[in-house]
């Protein structure tokens, strides 16, 4: 498979570019595995990627009932960051955020990682209180934090409201500057790339829909495209994860949920960063192509469905509305929605499951984008070591009956208030 | 917009409602087993297809409402008062809503 250079460039510009070759293969099924991952979203492929490429198994298949990426990773609006507190999620995501920072040289694939800046808005004292301590604590765990003040804060974003009138009064922001935002097909299709390149089968259109057991131990799963042999099998379907763990008799802390997400017509550059605005529950930011991309909370209610309802979208464009009044004037060009696996603690799981061979990557809830790189890596070191690495290795799904949750929000077992 | 059947109400939209969550979950007692203790607080059967779920009339009778749902679908498949037991009226084959 061609390397992408500027040499190809000019080569297939010299041919019209009508020589590219495939990115990557389109195989059939072998009879057998070593490591099955279901789901191919950006967390199954980067999974199988770092499986090959940092652990030397490269007898491993993706099995993508669909299209790659069409699922989470596909819906998401792209925010990346490590903007977190608590210790066990705090240098997990910066691990990841790590990884994002050299993704495009190491896949020799633009995934258009821009470190364009995360800012939470600040809304009353005691937020500023609060988001002082979060900064505070991130910069003592290594992470980059800056506290803006209120004139700060409009000198970086001109065009929030920062009238008498505002629902919500702007008293500051926490900035992250190396957060940002990536092109997300970009991420599922240089991370295929990159496993394919060496020997990952990526297989699309072929669902799974059971598993063969003998003991407590899975030996082969079966698909819409035949049964396949497994040594280990991971799983990594994010809002699915409910319906494969009940053919599995496995019940978890997880409920799916939808979240959706908008895009505007495109406008000139305006949003230069991210903006997200807590008290609203409201987050934007500007595409290379000019939309605003922005969303809200979730429906609220249990789902699979994949699409929203209007009472949510209302929501969300009111509170877009109160936090940047020229909003109004633009036209909304799409919107979609996504089914969330959230857990019980708003935190993911990456680690061993009741099963002996089955490993489980879930409980993204609506941040799991940020997570592709360190959740790939992650999980093929669990896989490849039968053991979680120590940065993921409290990210487990024994923490409930333990009773060591790893909650961010401090929201308690809500699964739709994280 | 969902409409969903309050039994005191009517058919009502389902923003008039908040949500609750899974219904099918019981407190256990005082001194039941740390394993039930978990399997209240943190286990869901999160089935895609019919879940029984309550919902808050909050901005009607405040009632809290039953509602066995399809989860795929968001179908309102029958609904009821906490204690009553629901069942799929639709899949059964009558038509007609389920209020009471
Ligand atoms: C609207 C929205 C906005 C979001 N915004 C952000 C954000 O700004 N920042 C952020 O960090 N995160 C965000 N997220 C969350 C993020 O998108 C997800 O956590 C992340 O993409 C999950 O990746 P994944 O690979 O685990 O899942 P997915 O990309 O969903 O991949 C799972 C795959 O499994 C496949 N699958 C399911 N069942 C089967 C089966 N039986 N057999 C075979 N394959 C199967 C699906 O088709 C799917 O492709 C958002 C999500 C949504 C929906
Ligand atoms: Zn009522």
């Amino acid at each position: 498979m061609v390397e992408y250079s500027v040499f190809s460039l000019i080569s297939n510009a010299l041919s019209g570019h009508k020589n590219w070759g495939r990115a990557w293969r389109d195989p059939e099924p072998k009879k057998h595995y070593d490591v099955i991952i279901i789901g191919g979203g950006g967390h199954g492929i980067a999974s199988s990627f770092y499986l090959a490429k940092n652990h030397g198994i490269r007898s491993v298949a993706v099995l993508e009932k669909g299209w790659l990426g069409g699922g989470n990773t596909g819906r998401n609006t792209t925010i990346v960051r490590s903007n977190y507190m608590l210790d066990e999620n705090a240098h997990f995501y910066e691990k990841s955020l790590q990884l994002w920072e050299q993704l495009s040289h190491e896949l020799n694939f633009n995934v258009m990682f821009s470190q364009r800046g995360v800012i939470n808005l600040i809304h009353s004292d005691s937020q500023m209180d609060a988001f002082t301590r979060r900064g505070n604590t991130m910069r003592l765990n290594g992470i980059d934090a800056e506290l803006y003040d209120r004139e700060q804060v409009r000198r970086f974003l001109p065009y929030l409201d920062y009238s008498k009138n505002a629902r919500f009064p702007i008293y500051g922001g926490l900035l992250q500057p190396r957060g940002g935002t990536a092109r997300h097909d970009a991420v599922a299709w240089g991370l295929a790339r990159g496993a394919d390149r060496q020997g990952v089968d990526i297989i699309q259109n072929c669902e799974v829909t059971g598993f063969k057991m003998q003991g407590n131990r899975i030996t082969a799963v079966e698909t819409t495209r035949g049964e396949i042999g497994c040594g280990t099998v991971g799983l990594a379907v994010a809002g699915h994860t409910g319906h494969l763990a009940a053919k599995l008799n496995m019940k978890l802390p997880i409920e799916s949920h939808i979240l959706q997400a908008f895009v505007t017509e495109p406008i000139k550059p305006m949003v230069d960063t991210v903006v997200t605005f807590g008290a609203g529950h409201f987050y934007v930011s500007q595409s290379d192509k000019g939309g605003l991309v922005f969303g809200g909370d979730l429906d609220m209610y249990n789902s699979y469905a994949q699409r929203g309802n209007m009472p949510m979208i209302e929501h969300v464009m009111s509170a877009g509305v109160a936090m940047m009044p020229n909003l109004s004037r633009l036209r909304v060009q799409r919107h979609w929605g996504g089914i969330m696996d959230m857990s019980m603690d708003g935190s993911p799981i990456i680690g061993k499951s009741p099963i002996d061979n089955l490993y489980l990557n879930c409980g993204w809830c609506y941040g799991g984008f940020k997570a592709t790189p360190g959740s790939g890596w992650g999980f093929a070191h669990t896989i490849a070591n039968g053991k979680p690495h120590p940065l993921n290795a409290a990210l487990n799904l024994d923490r409930f009956r333990l009773g060591r949750t790893v909650d961010e929000r401090g929201a308690g077992p809500y699964p739709n208030r994280h | 917009m969902i409409r969903i059947s309050c039994p005191y109400c009517g058919l009502r939209d389902h923003d008039e409602f908040t949500y609750i969550g899974d219904a099918t979950k019981n407190r256990p007692t005082d001194d039941a087993s740390d394993e039930d203790w978990f399997n209240f607080v943190y286990i869901r059967d999160n089935p895609r297809g019919p879940h029984q779920e309550y919902w808050q009339h909050i901005q009607g009778c405040r009632a809290f409402v039953k509602v066995l749902r399809n989860t795929l679908t968001h179908e309102v498949l029958a609904t009821g008062l906490p204690g009553d037991v629901l069942s799929n009226k639709i899949s059964e084959g009558k038509n007609e809503p389920s209020a009471k």
